[in-house]
C-alpha cells in the first residue's frame, strides 16, 4: 500500500484545517457566536447543516487515496513491489469492493438478469438469444423467486445493525450534549437515517446492484457515490481561489478610491462582460490543450484528470469574483465613511491596520453569505459544463458526467430511468440543503434582514 | 440624456478593448498557433509541412505584433493582432476554423434564438411576477412559507433535468409536441412550445423567489402601511403601490438581458436542435473552432455594455426621480 496525496487532496484538506481555525477564531466574538446560534437554533439549521456535514465526510473520506500492492508476479525473484495502477480511496475499502463488481452492460436496480440479450449455449448445447445472468447479483440465489423474500431479510438484518451503530453513535453525542439548548434531536434523527442507510447499501449491494447498472456495467449507485468528492471539492475549491482576488480588489477599491477604484472597477466590468460560459469553455480547452501536448507531467491517469480537475476550480474562480467584488466594494466605501474609520484615521493609525482591524471583520458575512450560496450554484453548474464537454475529466466520476451519459437513455425502449435518478438525487439532496442552509445563514448575519425582522 | 448616453458609449470602448485583449492573449499567447495547429490536426497527421501549411490556410502565419519584415504601415497591419483582433471592431469576424463566413451564420442564426429566447423571457417574467404577487398576499403564513420551500426546491434541481424531463413527459410520453427540431415555414410554434414551456418552468424557482424579495422589501415601506391606514384594499395595495416600486430592482435585473438574448441559450437550443446561436457556440467549443468563440465572446460583451445602457435609460423611464447626467 502506497498513500498518494493528489493535489485536489492536498487543497481541500488544507481548506478544512483554515476552516476550522476560521471558526475557533470566529467562537471568541460574542457577535458571531449569537448569530450562529440562531442559525443553529432552528430545525432547519440542523438538519441541513447535517446533510451538508455528511456529504463533506463522505467527500473526505474519498480523498484518502492510496495504490494497492500488487502481488509479485510469478517467477520474478525481486525486492521491488509492484502498485496498483488504480487509485483506492478509504471510501471504495468501507464500501467493500462496491465499484469493482462490473456487469457487461445495463441492468435494472434489483435485476438478476441483464437488460439486453446476448447469444448464449443452453445447457442442451443449443444456441439461443436470452438474457444473460449478471455476475454479481443473486448468484447465492437457487430459485430466482427467491429475490424479494432475500432482499427483505437481508435488509431487516442490515438495518438491525444500522439502528446499533446509530444508537452508538447518536447515544455518545447525547451524553455530550444533553444540556444544549440547540434543537440537536434534529440532526441526529438525519445521523440515524444515513447510517441505516450506509448499513443498508453496503450490506445489499454486495448481492445486489441497488441503483442497476450503467452503459459501461458499472453499479450506478457507486458512480453517484464517487461524484459526491468531486461536487463538494469543485464547490468549495472554486469558492476559496475566487475569495482572495475579489476580497483584496474589493476591499482596495473601496478604500484606497481615486485610481485604485478606477482599474478594478475596470477589471470587473470588462470580465462580467463577456459571457461566462465561453470564457470558462475557451480556458478549459486551451488547457486541455497543454495537457495533451505535455503528457509527460503525469505518471499516472488519476493524476491526469487531477490536473484538470483543479485547472477547472481554478478557471471557475478566476472568472467568478466580479460579484462578490463588487458587493464588497460597496460595503468598504461605506464602512470607510463611518466615524470609526474617521477617528483611527485621525490617531495616524496606519492603512494595513484600519483595513485588518477595521474595515475586514465587517465584510466577513458577505463573503460568508457568498461562499454558502455559490457553493450550490457550482454544483449546478458542473453538471452543465460536463455536458458542453469542458467539465471534469470523463475518467474521474461526477454527477454531471453521468447525466451527459445517460442523456438519452429516457428515450430508449424499454426506458433505462436509473442512472439518472441516481445522478438526480444525490445532488439534489446536496444542493437543497446548501441552498436552505445558506438562506438561514444570510438571514441571521445580513444586517438588512435581521433589522427587519426587529422591526416586526 | 443624448449627451449621456454618447459618453457611456465611449466608456465602452476600453472595455472593449480590454476584451480584445484578454481574447488574444488567451488565444494566441497562451496557446500559440502552432498548439492549436497540432491539436486541429489531430495528433497522426503533425508534420513542419502540415503546421505550417494549416497556419497558411487560416492566416496564422503571420506574427503576434509587430511584423519586422513588411514595408509601411503593413508593420502593424500584417499581423495576427491586426487581422484576427482588431478587424472584429469593424464588425468583419472572417471566417471559422472550417472555412464558413461567421457574419453570415451570425445574421440567419440569430432568428431562430430570438423566436425561442424573447417568448421564453417575456412569458417567464409575467409568470414569474404573477407567482410572487401572489405568494405575497400570503406573507407570513404557512403557504408563504412552504411556497418559499418549493421555490428553493425548484432552483435546486439541475436545468438538465428539466430539459430531459420535459422531453421525457411532454414529447415522448404523451406525444403532444416533437421532441425536437425546428422548422421556420411550416407550424414552428410547434417546435417552440416544448422548449418555451422547458424555460419557463426552469426559470419559477429562482425568479419567483427574487420577485418575492424585492416585493416584501417595498411591502415593509411606510407608504403601504399609510395605504392600509387609509382603507385601501390589499389588491391595490398590491398592484398600485408595491408593483410599480418594486420596478426599479425589477429593471436592474431585467433589462441588461435583453440584448443577450440575441445570443440564445446553450442548452435549449442544443437538446432542441433549433439552429440558432447558442447551438453554433456548443458545436464551436465542441469542435474547438476558437474563430468562433473569440467572434462570440466579442458579440456578447458589446450586448452586455448595450444592456448596461439601457438599464440606466429604462431607470428615467420608471423612476421621475432619476436623472441622468
Amino acid at each position: 500500500m502506497k498513500p498518494i496525496l493528489l493535489w485536489s487532496d492536498a487543497l481541500i484538506f488544507l481548506l478544512v484545517i483554515a476552516l476550522c481555525l476560521f471558526f475557533y477564531r470566529l467562537r471568541r466574538d460574542p457577535q458571531t457566536r449569537e448569530r450562529w446560534g440562531e442559525v443553529f437554533s432552528s430545525r432547519l439549521g440542523m438538519v441541513t447543516f447535517t446533510v451538508i456535514l455528511v456529504y463533506v465526510g463522505v467527500a473526505l473520506l474519498d480523498s484518502l487515496h492510496f495504490r494497492r500492492a500488487l502481488e509479485a508476479p510469478e517467477g520474478l525473484e525481486t525486492e521491488e513491489i509492484f502498485y496498483d495502477n488504480k487509485v483506492t480511496s478509504v471510501l471504495d475499502v468501507m464500501l467493500l469492493g462496491m465499484g469493482d463488481r462490473f456487469e457487461r452492460t445495463y441492468s435494472a436496480p434489483f435485476a438478476l438478469k441483464s437488460f439486453e440479450k446476448k447469444n448464449m449455449k443452453d445447457e442442451q448445447g443449443n444456441a439461443i438469444r436470452d438474457f444473460p445472468p449478471l455476475e454479481h447479483a443473486g448468484r447465492h440465489l437457487e430459485d430466482p423467486a427467491e429475490r424479494w423474500p432475500d432482499v427483505a431479510a437481508r435488509s431487516l438484518t442490515a438495518l438491525l445493525w444500522g439502528v446499533l451503530a446509530a444508537a452508538v453513535i447518536i447515544g455518545l453525542q447525547w451524553l455530550a450534549l444533553r444540556r444544549s439548548t440547540n434543537p440537536w434531536y434534529a440532526s441526529w434523527g438525519v445521523q440515524a437515517v444515513v447510517i441505516c442507510l450506509f448499513v443498508w447499501m453496503v450490506n445489499i449491494s454486495r448481492y445486489y446492484h441497488i441503483l442497476g447498472t450503467d452503459l459501461g456495467g458499472t453499479d450506478v449507485m457507486y458512480q453517484s457515490l464517487k461524484g459526491v468528492r468531486t461536487g463538494v471539492l469543485l464547490g468549495t475549491l472554486s469558492t476559496l481561489i475566487m475569495l482572495p482576488i475579489a476580497v483584496t480588489l474589493g476591499v482596495m477599491a473601496g478604500y484606497f478610491k481615486g485610481w485604485v477604484d478606477d482599474v478594478v472597477q475596470y477589471l470587473y466590468t470588462t470580465l462580467s462582460s463577456i459571457p461566462g460560459i465561453l470564457l470558462i469553455a475557451a480556458s478549459v480547452l486551451l488547457f486541455q490543450v497543454y495537457i495533451d501536448l505535455n503528457p509527460d507531467f503525469f505518471s499516472i491517469g488519476m493524476e491526469k484528470a487531477d490536473a484538470r480537475f483543479i485547472a477547472l476550480c481554478f478557471i471557475l474562480g478566476v472568472t467568478s469574483w466580479s460579484t462578490l467584488c463588487r458587493l464588497i466594494r460597496a460595503e468598504t466605501l461605506k464602512i470607510s465613511q463611518l466615524g470609526y474609520v474617521q477617528a483611527a484615521h485621525a490617531f495616524g493609525v496606519s492603512h494595513s491596520r484600519i483595513l485588518g482591524r477595521h474595515v475586514l471583520p465587517n465584510v466577513v458575512h458577505i463573503i460568508l453569505i457568498t461562499f454558502v450560496l455559490d457553493f450550490s450554484a457550482l454544483v449546478l453548474a458542473e453538471a452543465v459544463l460536463s455536458y458542453i464537454g469542458v467539465g471534469i475529466d470523463p475518467s474521474m466520476g461526477s454527477w454531471g458526467n453521468m447525466i451527459n451519459g445517460a442523456r438519452s437513455e429516457l428515450s430508449r425502449e424499454p426506458t433505462v430511468w436509473w442512472t439518472l435518478t441516481g445522478a438526480f438525487f444525490f445532488m439534489f439532496a446536496l444542493v437543497l440543503a446548501a441552498n436552505l442552509f445558506s438562506d438561514l445563514v444570510r438571514d441571521a448575519f445580513d444586517p438588512r434582514t435581521s433589522m427587519r425582522r426587529s422591526e416586526a | 440624456m443624448f449627451a449621456y448616453i454618447v459618453r457611456r458609449m465611449l466608456y465602452a470602448i476600453p472595455i472593449l478593448i480590454g476584451v480584445n485583449l484578454l481574447t488574444f492573449t488567451l488565444f494566441f499567447v497562451v496557446n500559440s498557433p502552432d498548439d492549436m495547429a497540432v491539436s486541429q490536426l489531430g495528433e497522426k497527421y503533425v508534420t513542419p509541412e502540415a503546421i505550417a501549411t494549416w497556419k497558411k490556410k487560416n492566416g496564422y502565419d503571420k506574427p503576434l505584433f509587430v511584423n519586422a519584415g513588411a514595408e509601411g504601415s503593413e508593420v502593424l497591419t500584417d499581423t495576427i493582432f491586426f487581422s484576427k483582433s482588431l478587424k472584429l471592431f469593424a464588425f468583419d469576424f472572417g471566417r471559422s476554423e472550417s472555412g464558413r463566413d461567421i457574419t453570415t451564420d451570425v445574421a440567419t442564426r440569430m432568428w431562430p434564438s430570438l423566436a425561442v429566447a424573447l417568448p421564453n423571457f417575456a412569458i417567464g417574467i409575467w409568470v414569474n411576477i404573477c407567482v410572487a404577487l401572489m405568494v405575497v398576499m400570503f406573507h407570513a403564513t404557512r403557504l408563504d412559507r412552504w411556497a418559499v420551500f418549493v421555490f428553493v426546491s425548484l432552483m435546486s434541481i439541475s436545468y438538465l433535468f428539466y430539459i430531459i424531463g420535459g422531453q421525457f413527459l411532454v414529447a415522448k410520453t404523451w406525444k403532444l409536441v416533437p421532441i425536437s427540431g425546428f422548422n421556420i415555414e411550416a407550424q414552428p410554434w410547434k417546435f417552440l412550445i416544448l422548449p418555451v414551456l422547458v424555460g419557463v418552468v426552469a426559470g419559477i424557482g429562482s425568479g419567483a423567489r427574487w420577485y418575492r424579495t424585492l416585493f416584501l422589501e417595498e411591502a415593509n415601506q411606510d407608504y403601504v402601511r399609510t395605504a392600509r391606514a387609509k382603507g385601501a384594499s390589499e389588491i391595490s395595495i398590491l398592484f398600485k403601490h408595491i408593483l410599480p416600486n418594486a420596478l426599479i430592482p425589477i429593471l436592474t435585473g431585467v433589462v441588461v438581458l435583453i440584448p443577450s438574448l440575441f445570443m440564445g441559450s446553450l442548452l435549449i437550443e442544443s437538446f432542441f436542435g433549433i439552429p440558432g446561436l447558442g447551438s453554433y457556440m456548443l458545436d464551436a467549443i465542441k469542435s474547438q473552432d476558437f474563430a468562433i468563440v473569440r467572434s462570440m465572446v466579442f458579440i456578447g460583451s458589446i450586448l452586455y455594455i448595450i444592456g448596461l445602457i439601457l438599464t440606466d435609460i429604462s431607470y428615467t423611464w420608471a423612476d421621475p426621480r432619476v436623472r441622468l447626467n
